[in-house]
């Protein structure tokens, strides 16, 4: 194996015999003519509206009203569990809805999580000019698993604090150690005919609640 | 101002109307036009189809025949294109000084025909009179590497009696490609026959272009089938006039009079 | 980089057949003009998609000349994050490694995410040969794995099926591989992608070990990055214990913060949307959550071959957003199959020759399989020039042994055009024979090529230049 990686590297110089090597790639700093943002204002409105391009459903409440939308969204699809990550704040919790809530620590398993009707989240950060909303595996999002196996996902985003407008102001924010995933909407595919079709392998319901701040 | 006229060989010997008419209307507005005897072949044929070590004298021979003129004038967005990014290019790999000065000197003065009346002469309205339905198609030369744009549509707009018609899939390739059109014939002609399905759709009596080559292969195609639609290079149009619709005195001035 | 498929034409016979398949070309037409238009509204949304082109090709074209220095890095870096890294010269050391790596977890089955490195090398047909079953979970190559097909396109493998050859073929084979389709399954999209779900759930459940390919790899963090719409590739990335990523030395990107350029080139240009539903990043492995193992396989296969030709280089920058597929007039015709490679399209007409090279007689007509029209150029997200490559491999091709006839024409003519005087005698000689030139050249070659759909043109009575010779006013002879 080492002899693969010397003859790979080797080769590499080889072929790069014309480029200068006492050049420090650091020292070619790379022209970027582009913006930082494409939007500064209305952010939550963009957002709002390129999650629903993407046929994600998107509601708007105050922070206490979250228990009882929560519980509506759970009650209008009948869902018996919800699985929810360790550090989710209490008080976003519906209260006696019916719907029982598997809080994950750390031991459901995928074919639990595959019985599991919804799961309820809070996300990193998410991003208006492409309807993105990241999730970083922080305390109130999770494994990566609780928002990927159950067909129901509730992400609720801070308004105040959590929404940038760009992809380059979200990737500044964000800590590349940590395993993320980045949803635009509910799981979809082109691959029929070139158009796309919503729900596949993820979930095929995203509701995304916006919260302000205050 | 002198220009000199590169036809390119294809006009020059297929299609010597179309430098005609280019002569009819550059004089028409107040050129002086040259066409030195010097000129071959830009070398487009050998450069695109892998033979690009033979260009070389022909990059020389265009260089130094149309060094002198205040401007060189191509009716053809394709041999323009050559020229503009192929002549520097086989003109470093030659490792000659000289030639790759030679070409820099004149490059700058290389337009397509529709691109001088436009840019340089600044003439929107040549004075044509053409009384039928066109279809522009731009050929893909003419459109991504002399990127002529709206120029050939803004003047085909001031002819009196030109209607206008729009190519529906104008931007897509008619599938001549140069020796493409012989390589690749099956692919080729499946190209051509969209492109003429396209035009005759618009109920246009004349398809033109800025490029003979593209239009040798889709009227090729018109005369085998039958086809009412005819092709004509954009000079033809706008060399046309009122009191010479059908271009009959653009030749007169020559050996048949 | 694999071998020929076996018996595979060249490539203007192979687009013969298709070009007089009618499904097939409605199929394409179909699908690649929805995706052309949607693609450019998508780009037209951002004023600034010239400046992140030019970007996008700047930091690849800047990785690429130390690219050396980069790996290294991520190399350093993954290891540092709990990754192993192995480096693959050639297509079948790294399909040892992998199944090396799956052999030692014990078991005979590997799930998927759709990666065009992996197809390149034949990881599939390597891995049953030594008793391992790959599952293909992205839905278009659950359709080419299921209807025993080759993919035809990049993004979109089974883009030459249209909705109701992909019903027939769930509804004939879902059940010989696991869970079958649905009874009365209907051909609507929605009702093919249930199906789909249904079938792969019951694998992604029961996978230990996952197969995937990556889009990049950041070389300061480690970070691996895979772009994707379905679900299928979060499923491989999250759910199995080991994962293994068969990755090309050209995705690596300097840094984090280059990502900002790539993830907003590549989802507008490959399917046309503000953002794929799905990106998932991780860097080595992460206690409690997600694989336990991961192995990086760096591969070359080739790469370094181009690498060191400084026009061909920036075939390397590809991203695979198959953007230049979708534009082109020939593909569409021609169809994925014709190019005789898993990299169809222009891409493929300058990828597949450089890493193969042109001996064979499908590699060698590649590079012609283009009329050069530049549509691939014009919407490529990191600006490689198509045309400029093609026509610089047309030339490797022509210096190659073969092609007599041709180089003595094309040599003839060159001698004809580089004097005036030769060049004007053929000219006139051509005019004093012109009463018994054919409309169609019934020789074999180039004239019978022309002639079977296309008339030539009449050759004048007199040329341009003997006209102006005798042209009595002002101008005249120089």
């Amino acid at each position: 194996m080492t002899d693969s990686r010397d003859l790979i590297l080797g080769r590499i110089r080889s072929a790069l015999v014309g480029v200068d090597r006492a050049e420090h790639p650091a020292n070619e700093p790379v022209a970027r003519d582009y913006h930082d943002s494409h939007t500064d204002t209305g952010l939550a409105n963009l957002l709002a509206r390129n999650l629903t391009d993407y046929r994600a459903h998107v509601h708007r409440a105050a922070e206490a009203e979250l228990p009882g939308l929560i519980g509506r969204l759970l009650a209008a699809r009948g869902a018996r569990t919800l699985a929810v990550p360790p550090g989710l704040p209490t008080d976003w919790l519906p209260g006696d809805s019916g719907t029982r809530i598997l809080h994950d620590d750390g031991t459901l398993t995928a074919t639990e999580l595959d019985r599991v009707d919804s799961v309820l989240t809070g996300c990193a950060v998410a991003i208006a000019e492409t309807g993105t909303l990241v999730l970083d595996a922080g305390p109130d999002q999770g494994r990566r698993m609780l928002t990927l196996v159950p067909d129901h996902h509730i992400c609720v985003v801070r308004t105040g604090d959590q929404i940038v407008a760009s992809v380059p102001q979200a990737l500044r924010r964000l800590d590349p150690e940590r395993p993320q995933t980045w949803i635009s909407g509910p799981s979809a595919t082109s691959d029929i005919e070139l158009n796309r079709v919503e729900g596949v392998h993820g979930p095929r319901t995203l509701d995304v609640v916006l919260i302000a701040e205050g | 101002m002198r220009v000199g006229l590169f036809l390119t060989c294809v006009n020059d010997t297929l299609y010597p109307r179309t430098g005609q008419a280019t002569v009819a209307l550059l004089e028409r507005l107040g050129c002086d036009v040259d066409f030195p005897l010097a000129q071959t072949c830009c070398g487009q044929m050998h450069w695109n189809t892998g033979y690009g070590r033979q260009v070389e004298p022909l990059v020389r021979g265009f260089a130094e025949t149309f060094a002198g003129y205040d401007a060189v004038v191509t009716p053809s967005g394709s041999c323009g294109a050559m020229i503009r990014d192929n002549h520097p290019r086989a003109a470093a790999r030659s490792g000659d000084p000289g030639l790759a000065d030679a070409v820099a000197q004149v490059m700058p003065k290389v337009y397509e025909l529709t691109e001088f009346l436009v840019d340089v002469l600044q003439v929107t309205d040549v004075g044509a009179y053409f009384p039928h339905r066109v279809a522009y198609h731009p050929t893909c030369h003419s459109l991504r590497l002399m990127r002529l744009g709206d120029r050939p549509t803004t003047l085909l707009r001031n002819v009196r009696g030109l209607e206008l018609v729009d190519l529906p899939g104008a931007e897509e390739c008619c599938g001549f490609g140069g020796t493409f059109a012989v390589k690749n014939p099956d692919v080729s002609a499946a190209m051509g026959a969209d492109k003429l399905r396209n035009a005759e759709s618009t109920g246009a009596d004349v398809l033109c272009a800025a490029d003979n080559s593209c239009l040798m292969h889709l009227g090729g195609m018109i005369s085998r089938r039958k086809g009412a639609i005819r092709t004509l290079h954009i000079a033809e149009i706008l060399a046309a006039t009122e009191t010479d619709p059908e271009g009959a005195m653009w030749a007169r001035t020559g050996a048949h009079r | 980089m694999n071998a020929v498929p076996l018996g595979m034409p060249a490539f203007p016979a192979a687009a013969r057949d298709a070009t007089r398949n009618t499904t097939l070309r409605r199929n394409l037409r179909h699908a690649t003009h929805t995706i052309r238009d949607r693609r450019a509204a998508a780009v037209a949304e951002l004023d600034d998609w010239a400046g992140l082109r030019a970007a996008g090709a700047a930091v690849k074209d800047q990785t690429l000349r130390h690219l050396d220095h980069y790996l290294e890095q991520a190399e350093a870096a993954v290891t540092a994050a709990g990754g192993q890294v192995h480096w693959a010269a050639d297509a079948d050391e790294a399909n040892r490694i992998v199944a090396d790596l799956v052999r030692a977890t014990g078991e005979t089955e590997v799930v998927k995410i759709k990666s065009m490195a992996t197809q390149e090398i034949g990881l599939n047909e390597a891995l049953a040969e030594v008793g391992i079953t790959a599952y293909e979970t992205d839905l278009a190559e659950l359709i080419v794995q299921l209807g025993e097909d080759r993919p035809s396109h990049i993004l979109v493998p089974a883009i030459h099926r249209n909705r109701t050859e992909i019903r027939d073929i769930f509804r004939k084979t879902m059940g010989e591989w696991g869970i079958p389709a649905p009874e009365g399954m209907s051909d609507e999209p929605r009702e093919l992608a249930e199906a789909a779900r249904l079938h792969l759930r019951e694998k992604f459940l029961r996978a230990k070990v996952a197969v995937s390919g990556a889009n990049f790899l950041v070389a300061e963090t480690g970070t691996l990055v895979v772009v994707e719409s379905e679900g299928n590739g979060r499923m491989c990335l999250t759910l199995p214990e080991t994962l293994i990523s068969v990755v090309g030395i050209e995705k690596v990107v300097p840094t984090w913060r280059d990502l900002e350029v790539f993830l907003q080139l590549l989802p507008r240009s490959s399917t046309a949307e503000r953002m794929n539903p799905y990106t998932s990043t991780w860097t080595g492995v992460t206690d409690g959550d997600g694989p336990r193992e991961f192995h990086l396989v760096l591969l070359d296969n080739g790469r370094t071959k181009i690498l060191a030709d400084e026009v061909g280089r920036q075939t390397l920058r590809c991203i695979r957003c198959s953007a230049c597929l979708n534009v082109c007039p020939v593909y569409e015709r021609a169809g994925g199959h014709a190019y005789g490679s898993v990299y169809p399209g222009p891409i493929g007409a300058i990828l597949t020759p450089q890493l193969r090279g042109t001996t064979s007689e499908i590699d060698a007509s590649l590079p012609y399989a283009s009329s050069l029209c530049g549509a691939c150029y014009e919407v490529c997200p990191v600006a490689i020039d198509i045309p400029e490559v093609l026509v610089h491999l047309r030339e490797k091709v022509t210096e190659q042994r073969g092609h007599v006839v041709e180089r003595a024409a094309l040599r003839a003519a060159g001698w004809v055009m580089r004097d005036p005087k030769r060049y004007t005698a053929l000219q006139r000689a051509a005019v004093r024979t012109r009463a018994v030139h054919p409309r169609k050249v019934p020789l074999p070659g180039w004239g019978k090529a022309w002639s079977a759909t296309r008339d030539l043109p009449a050759l004048p009575a007199e040329s341009f230049r003997t006209w102006w010779q005798h042209r009595d006013t002002p101008g005249g002879t120089t």
